[in-house]
């Protein structure tokens, strides 16, 4: 078999497993074995991708395997992986281990709660292994459906409107994807023979006019889960009012699939359009890195803060991923991996200390650092990480990201440039702001002197995170060299000249 | 001439009279007190009806062409059935109820009576025979509305039926007499045939459209929805929105395939005006209900739409992702209409706001109820997803802008749709409830009709061997 068909069949047999669990006890257990088996097996995978690669194979995808499903539309059951997805299964595998961990102990309907928090997981699996764009659909779609019912019965706050919301933009996202999706299956071909298969539809080439029709399509309906402005709406709402466990998925591994889904099918597929049509969305997500960077100086909720904060940095992946050259490209992937890893860590910290503290204003809290120094301590590396430190992930991934932005050399470029990377100049300020308020100080509350630091599972949680996080910024090069690679088809396509 | 063996073309309706007349000899031989025996009596036989519809059948035209029987016809008969059968398990614990007692064999009776009519209505091949066969199918439904006489609403909901029944037959009948007298016959392929796009063959058309709007109640023929589905009793609803509204969707896409295909381009522009609001007053009307008897009403007519788009297809994948569809909505709806049917039975009642809170004393049937509505909606990986997704492929196979269009507001129209299929699940996950439901056991046989639409809704999804069979059949149309 397949170990790309592990990665859905895991989670399914964990979900079985948490259904047939007797005991509190148990569930959590069962869970936390399921998804280290999966993070596991990201790791085999990510050595056996390095191992096919050095043996000379240069095929776009790896380890691909295509099985018929629906014969007569030509649909199928087909996955396989570049460097870019092994990327995005490594960091997917991190952050729902530590998201099962943070969420240790949840106790209002805890089986209900993991087997949501697991079919997400394995909606997000699936997409990253498709290569067929029905399974990909497919995939998406369960990824976002049980976010409704984690919010809503888990959240706090105004839960039920946020999830409301949530779903329903994120379902009209679906809606514009599923036109590119048709469009394209019904332009790939022009014997009559239709396919959903990536790689195929990558060697035809589409008439330009179909292509700015679809484009825009398929570009917005990834860029509503990448939280485009204006479509970002939904983030700050359904971060604020989501479990812990949920919002570090959702910010560090759901959005994510907008931006991969933005270069990965509509950029790659549409090329020409995407260079057409490009500058309209470099203005739109030049204002998402802007004006995320300062909705979150204006908020005093932590979760608000980060969630805002997460529009930005996730406005940087496409807008990086519109510059259209490998550096560049390069870059914003790494930031997706980044961000990643940045935002489950942060929404990890954050559930913590309102765990403890009951409140997640900012104003309300204050010297913490004495009181919790473990989680204070992680708190602050996090917010480094965020304001783009050099040693941390965040500065090797905004760092290539500008560089390769500041290639392209006509002057539209250079001036959404120049104003983006002064957004870096405005997370500082938002970062240094939270750190200085909730960490240092004096104690607001004399009910804080009593608090307790991180717990072993909570350790382990922020811990794995903080590794990763310095991992990537340490050691970046491996991950850039492998992404690099990757992208080499993709930049290749999109400045082929037709 | 015609000889025994012909008949058997006709199995299908051949056997469900004769189900329905054993029922009937049934209730004169079987004494007063043991009158619940009927109802076992008649799932089983008709169980062993559905059975005997899957063995391999014989092809063929009956009565000069007016009958005729293939795979095809056979396979939209048998989905019926899986539909029909559920619903017979669905109704026994409100028909063995003290004031139904009386009632037992009529109701089984009238039930099959109609499902003879669908199966003639299926296999016409001539507007006569339709006709007939919509008749016998719509006024034993209308008396099943009113079965519950002693309640207002529900004889309101039989004489609305059977009203509106009336005048859209008329209009119907008025448009066949029109393509009668202009091409000169009535048998499908002859009309075909002499179909010279006249404007008056074109009104007769759109009086036929009309008329058939009014059976799948498509806006703006769909005022009486609403009203019968809330006041008919709740398995007479499920009746009237998965079966009756299957075989006249059936029936709809043949005639416009196999009589009206020269002019596809005209009757793509109607259905498309037709289809968008269909889907858009259903869905906003859906929002605003709180029973869940006008709820599915209105959620079943914005499905209607969707339908549609399928028929737009016209090619052979088209009608497929109908059929497909089809079976989909029958084991979806089904199950959503079980499980308002079991509460309703349990503890009388059906609105939105009782429902708070069931999750927690009744977990199984929340579950049951979330995949039905999840299904509805096309959320994968329940098989509402592929049926929806196919039948957008469908129209989008016509590869063209305003197609691609049509599309997108129907996916839209999807998520309206999600917004309150959720406020159901909202009410059973999430909203508190000072005085849920209390914990009840279903029936036996509703379970069994429970679990039937359970497999079914993952299974037909998954496989493709099904979408694979109902594409083989599709092309004998």
């Amino acid at each position: 078999m397949n170990i790309l068909s592990l990665f859905v069949l895991i989670p399914v047999l964990t979900i079985i497993g948490i259904i047939l669990s007797r005991s509190h006890n148990m569930v959590r257990w069962v869970a936390l074995a399921g998804m280290f088996a999966q993070l596991v097996t990201a790791v085999v995978l990510l050595f056996a991708y390095f191992a096919v690669r050095n043996a000379g194979n240069t095929d776009a995808m790896v380890f691909y395997q295509d099985v018929e499903w629906f014969k007569t539309l030509n649909i199928h059951y087909c996955i396989g992986v570049d460097g870019i997805s092994v990327a995005m299964i490594m960091l997917t595998g991190i952050v729902v281990i530590t998201g099962i961990l943070a969420s240790w102990e949840v106790t209002y309907l805890q089986k209900e709660f993991f087997i949501s928090l697991i079919l997400l997981a394995t909606g997000v699996f699936g997409f990253f292994i498709s290569i067929d764009l029905f399974t990909m659909f497919l995939f998406y779609e369960v990824a976002v459906i049980p976010m409704y019912l984690l919010i809503g019965i888990w959240g706090t706050g105004p839960k039920e409107y946020s999830a409301m919301k949530l779903t329903l933009m994120l379902m009209g996202g679906s809606a514009l994807l599923m036109v590119g999706l048709l469009g394209l299956y019904f332009n790939s071909s022009l014997d009559g023979h239709y396919t959903f298969n990536l790689l195929e539809i990558a060697k035809v080439h589409i008439p330009t006019n179909l292509q700015m029709f679809f484009f825009p399509f398929l570009f917005l309906g990834f860029g509503v889960l990448g939280a485009l402005f204006p479509f970002h709406t939904w983030s700050p709402d359904g971060h604020a009012s989501a479990p812990t466990a949920v919002s570090m998925l959702h910010a560090g591994v759901l959005m994510k699939l907008g931006g991969y889904g933005c270069f990965r099918v509509a950029m790659y597929l549409l090329p020409e359009a995407a260079h057409e049509l490009g500058w309209i969305f470099i203005i739109l997500t030049t204002i998402s890195v802007v004006y995320g960077a300062f909705g979150a100086i204006w908020q005093k909720d932590l979760k608000y803060i980060n969630a805002y904060s997460s529009v930005s940095h996730c406005g940087l992946v496409i807008w990086g991923l519109l510059m259209m050259n490998k550096t560049a490209m390069d870059g914003a992937i790494l930031q997706m991996i980044s961000h990643g890893l940045m935002t489950a860590l942060f929404f990890a910290l954050i559930g913590m200390i309102y765990g403890r503290t009951h409140t997640r204003m900012v104003d309300k809290m204050g010297g913490l650092m004495k009181v919790i120094p473990f989680l204070s301590v992680v708190y602050v590396i996090a917010g480094l990480a965020s304001l783009g430190l050099p040693g941390l992930s965040g500065f090797v991934a905004e760092m290539t990201v500008f560089v390769g932005a500041f290639q392209n050399p006509d002057l539209f470029h250079r001036v959404a440039t120049i104003i983006v990377v002064s957004s870096i100049v405005v997370t500082a300020v938002y970062i240094l702001r939270v750190v200085g308020m909730l960490l240092f100080g004096p104690i607001k509350n004399d009910e804080y002197l009593s608090l307790k630091d991180a717990k072993w599972f909570e350790k382990l949680s922020v811990g794995t995170l903080v590794v990763a996080v310095a991992g990537v910024g340490i050691a970046p090069l491996w991950l850039s060299n492998t992404i690099m690679d990757s992208l080499t088809p993709i930049v290749e396509r999109l400045s082929q000249v037709w | 001439m015609m000889n025994l063996q012909d008949f058997l073309t006709m199995r299908h309706e051949l056997l469900l009279i004769l189900v329905a007349v054993i029922v009937l000899i049934g209730e004169i031989f079987i004494s007063d007190k043991s009158k619940h025996v009927i109802i076992n009596l008649t799932i089983i036989l008709f169980l062993l009806h559905t059975i005997v519809g899957f063995l391999p059948i014989q092809e063929g035209k009956l009565f000069g062409g007016m009958y005729q029987n293939d795979l095809f016809r056979a396979t939209l008969k048998n989905i019926l059935n899986i539909g029909v059968f559920i619903i017979l398990l669905q109704s026994s614990a409100w028909i063995r109820k003290e004031e139904n007692h009386g009632k037992i064999s009529e109701y089984f009776i009238l039930l099959l009576s109609t499902l003879v009519g669908m199966y003639f209505m299926i296999s016409s091949g001539d507007f006569l025979m339709l006709y007939l066969g919509l008749e016998l199918a719509t006024i034993p439904i209308a008396a099943l509305a009113a079965f519950d006489r002693h309640k207002n609403n529900s004889a309101e909901a039989g004489i609305k039926l059977i009203l509106s029944s009336a005048l859209s037959s008329g209009i119907l009948l008025f448009g066949i007499s029109m393509i009668y007298g202009t091409t000169g016959s009535v048998y499908f392929t002859e009309v075909a045939a002499n179909f010279g796009k006249e404007s008056l063959q074109i009104l007769g058309f759109i009086f036929f459209v009309a008329g058939m709007g009014f059976k799948i109640s498509l806006v703006p023929f769909h005022l009486w929805t609403a009203d019968v589905y809330e006041g008919a009793p709740i398995n007479v609803t499920s009746y009237l929105s998965v079966i009756s509204k299957g075989a006249a969707v059936f029936i709809f896409t043949i005639v416009l395939y196999k009589v009206f295909g020269q002019i596809a381009e005209m009757w793509n522009i109607l259905l498309y005006v037709l289809a968008v609001l269909t889907m858009t007053i259903g869905n906003l009307f859906a929002i605003r209900q709180n029973n869940m008897k006008r709820f599915l009403a209105f959620s079943s007519i914005a499905q209607a739409g969707f339908i549609l788009l399928g028929i737009m297809g016209s090619n052979q994948a088209g009608v497929t992702s109908v059929v497909y569809f089809m079976l989909i909505y029958i084991l979806t709806n089904l199950g959503a209409f079980g499980v308002v049917s079991a509460i309703s039975n349990a503890s009388g009642k059906e609105d939105m706001r009782d429902y708070n809170g069931l999750y927690k004393t009744n977990p199984k049937l929340s579950l049951l109820m979330t995949l039905a509505l999840f299904s509805l909606a096309g959320i994968p990986p329940v098989a509402g997803f592929f049926g929806k997704f196919f039948l957008f492929t469908s129209v989008a196979s016509l590869n063209d802008y305003k197609y691609y269009i049509l599309v997108l507001i129907a996916v839209l129209n999807a998520t309206i749709s999600l917004f309150y299929y959720l406020r159901v699940v909202k009410a059973m996950f999430i909203d508190p409830s000072d005085n849920p439901i209390p914990y009840f056991k279903t029936d036996t046989h509703a379970r069994i009709g429970l679990l039937i639409c359970v497999f079914g809704v993952f299974l037909v999804g998954f496989v493709a061997a099904i979408y694979e069979a109902i594409y083989k059949f599709s092309s004998l149309i």
